[in-house]
């Protein structure tokens, strides 16, 4: 069951946990002191020695981001790829530009911005308390489990004509289906983060004597906060996915609506702008998350 | 402050989830501890050392017999116990001194005065400097004492022991050891320490309870009574030291190749 959790996790996560320090060690520092200054200037000083580490971190980062900029970059000017389908970076961002300063990138950006971020707040909102208290009444997570894991595995998108058929095609259907699509990877990641608890540590408690509620309030629910946090950032991802693929029909403003109707038009940078934009945003979003997720996982290993 | 422990014929049967039937883990086991004793218990692996202590702390009923403190049959847990587990147990989203506070919140004690009790036992336990420390960022000899002083903070009458040193290496044992007995004597607590090391049962314990392999019963109690040691003697290596240990390593020998057997019935000799 929390096998689709953990491997989600992995697919998503853009880089593992482990973050490296460029905090310059004070034995070198120790070992500069003692020595003559020629010998310290030709070893460099702890602090250059800090800067180059970072250099060398930031570079190893953005290398791959840089090579594959530099393809896209060469690939239709040197006629890899015919230019009418795939213009170069630089044309993309002219294009982007020109979005940017007649205003309708913006108008696109706040109407995606709105739908995806409704969505997805109304689902943490209701998805987080819900999944906790299934958890709490364990007959209630036995029973619901095995539809939840139908529910999560069931590509949201699929549901797009039924949620048309019954709400239309306008914001309030969009928001509706981002909603749904975010629900579910925050509930299953409730439960299992709320379920999967140390048993020891509920044990260790007990013997305290805590009462049922500070037991969930002290013990359950801190020790789940990392696991709904993963829910929460997947639900993110989910989020900007389903808000693309919703934009895509009947909309009159949103970065999905931006793309498609660039390529119905045969503006074909603008709509490479338009896919630029949200994978610009949605790396954004997932950052933020990340950072939040760090800042209530502190205790980790 | 300090209690008694009475175990009167305690018999607990577990249903055994993969026969259906019935298993006694404990068979009308009977032990007295008085007030401020400290009692080691040692025992073949599975002779429900773990269950009867689960007894004391209120986790579990007996199925028949009664456990009491101070002649009050036993409802349910409560802070006049504390339980150290040899997995240490600490909540790893908490620091260490907010480990220790725990039992303390409980006890609703002042936030200044928690703070202030919690120092209080860190230091005791030698670990003031690693406060702030999660226990993620602690060896395990210093998680046992972080858990040790959690149980020692809303001083407790008696101090449930499940094999807690188990996990350690040896030189931090013994010296974990040592710590414990010292505070044994300053809070004058009732101990009730389970173990499967029979030299650490003679070390600490002032009586030594085996138990026999499964179902569990009291074999023989032992009193240790060993003459206080010189200054920088080691108590280990004296002549009454060694005999208890041999007298105990003679009674478990044969539980334990008994237990051994039963979990090798199916093989025919």
């Amino acid at each position: 069951m929390s096998d689709t959790t953990t491997d989600l996790r992995v697919a998503l996560d853009p880089e593992p946990a482990s973050t490296p320090s460029s905090v310059p060690s004070p034995r070198r520092a120790e070992e500069g002191r003692g020595t003559t200054p020629v010998a310290v200037l030709a070893r460099r000083t702890p602090v250059a020695r800090a800067v180059g580490r970072g250099l060398t971190v930031a570079l190893k980062r953005v290398i791959a981001v840089v090579a594959f900029l530099a393809l896209w970059q060469v690939a239709p000017q040197a006629g890899w790829v015919e230019p009418a389908f795939l213009p170069p970076f630089t044309t993309v961002i002219q294009a982007l530009g020109r979005l940017i300063s007649d205003g309708t990138l913006w108008t696109d950006i706040v109407a995606s911005l709105h739908r995806s971020l409704t969505g997805f707040v109304v689902a943490n909102a209701i998805a987080i308390p819900l999944g906790l208290l299934i958890a709490w009444y364990r007959t209630a997570a036995d029973v619901l489990s095995p539809l939840l894991t139908v529910f999560l595995n069931t590509a949201a998108v699929a549901l797009i004509p039924v949620f048309t058929l019954i709400l239309g095609i306008g914001d309030f259907s969009k928001i509706a289906m981002i909603t749904y699509a975010c629900f579910w990877v925050v509930l299953f990641n409730t439960i299992s983060g709320a379920r999967n608890v140390d048993p020891l540590l509920v044990k260790s408690a007990r013997s305290l004597g805590l009462s049922q509620l500070s037991l969930f309030r002290k013990v359950v629910l801190p020790a789940a906060v990392p696991t709904i946090f993963t829910g929460v950032r997947l639900s993110g991802a989910a989020s900007m996915m389903v808000l693309i693929t919703t934009e895509f029909v009947g909309a009159k403003a949103g970065l999905g609506y931006l793309i498609i109707s660039a390529q119905n038009n045969f503006q074909i940078p603008e709509m490479y702008a338009g896919i630029l934009t949200i994978s610009v945003i949605g790396v954004g979003f997932n950052f933020l998350l990340l950072l939040l997720e760090r800042r209530f996982s502190r205790w980790r290993p | 402050m300090t209690t008694s422990i009475s175990i009167r014929n305690v018999t607990q049967s577990f249903r055994d989830r993969t026969t259906g039937g019935e298993f006694v883990a404990l068979d009308d086991v009977s032990l007295e501890v008085p007030a401020g004793e400290f009692l080691t218990l040692v025992g073949p692996s599975g002779c429900g050392k773990s269950t009867l202590l689960d007894l004391v702390a209120g986790l579990t009923r007996p199925t028949r017999g009664e456990v009491t403190l101070d002649g009050r049959p036993i409802t349910g847990p409560g802070l006049d116990r504390g339980v150290v587990f040899q997995q240490y147990a600490l909540f790893p989203w908490r620091t260490a001194l907010a480990n220790v506070e725990f039992g303390l919140e409980e006890k609703k004690v002042p936030r200044r005065e928690r703070q202030e009790r919690a120092r209080e036992v860190l230091d005791l336990v030698g670990l003031s400097a690693f406060a702030d420390r999660y226990p993620h960022e602690l060896s395990g000899g210093m998680k046992q004492r972080v858990a040790i002083a959690r149980s020692l903070a809303y001083e407790p009458a008696v101090l449930l022991m499940d094999e807690p040193y188990a996990a350690l290496d040896a030189q931090t044992r013994e010296a974990l050891q040592d710590d414990l007995l010292g505070i044994w004597r300053r809070t004058g607590a009732t101990v009730l320490f389970i173990t499967h090391g029979i030299e650490e049962a003679v070390y600490l314990g002032q009586r030594v309870a085996v138990m026999t392999s499964r179902p569990g019963r009291i074999k023989a109690i032992v009193d240790i009574d060993l003459p206080e040691a010189g200054d920088g003697e080691d108590r280990r290596s004296t002549p009454a030291f060694v005999e208890r240990r041999h007298h105990i390593w003679q009674l478990l020998r044969d539980e334990v190749r008994r237990s051994l057997d039963n979990q090798h019935t199916p093989v025919a000799v």
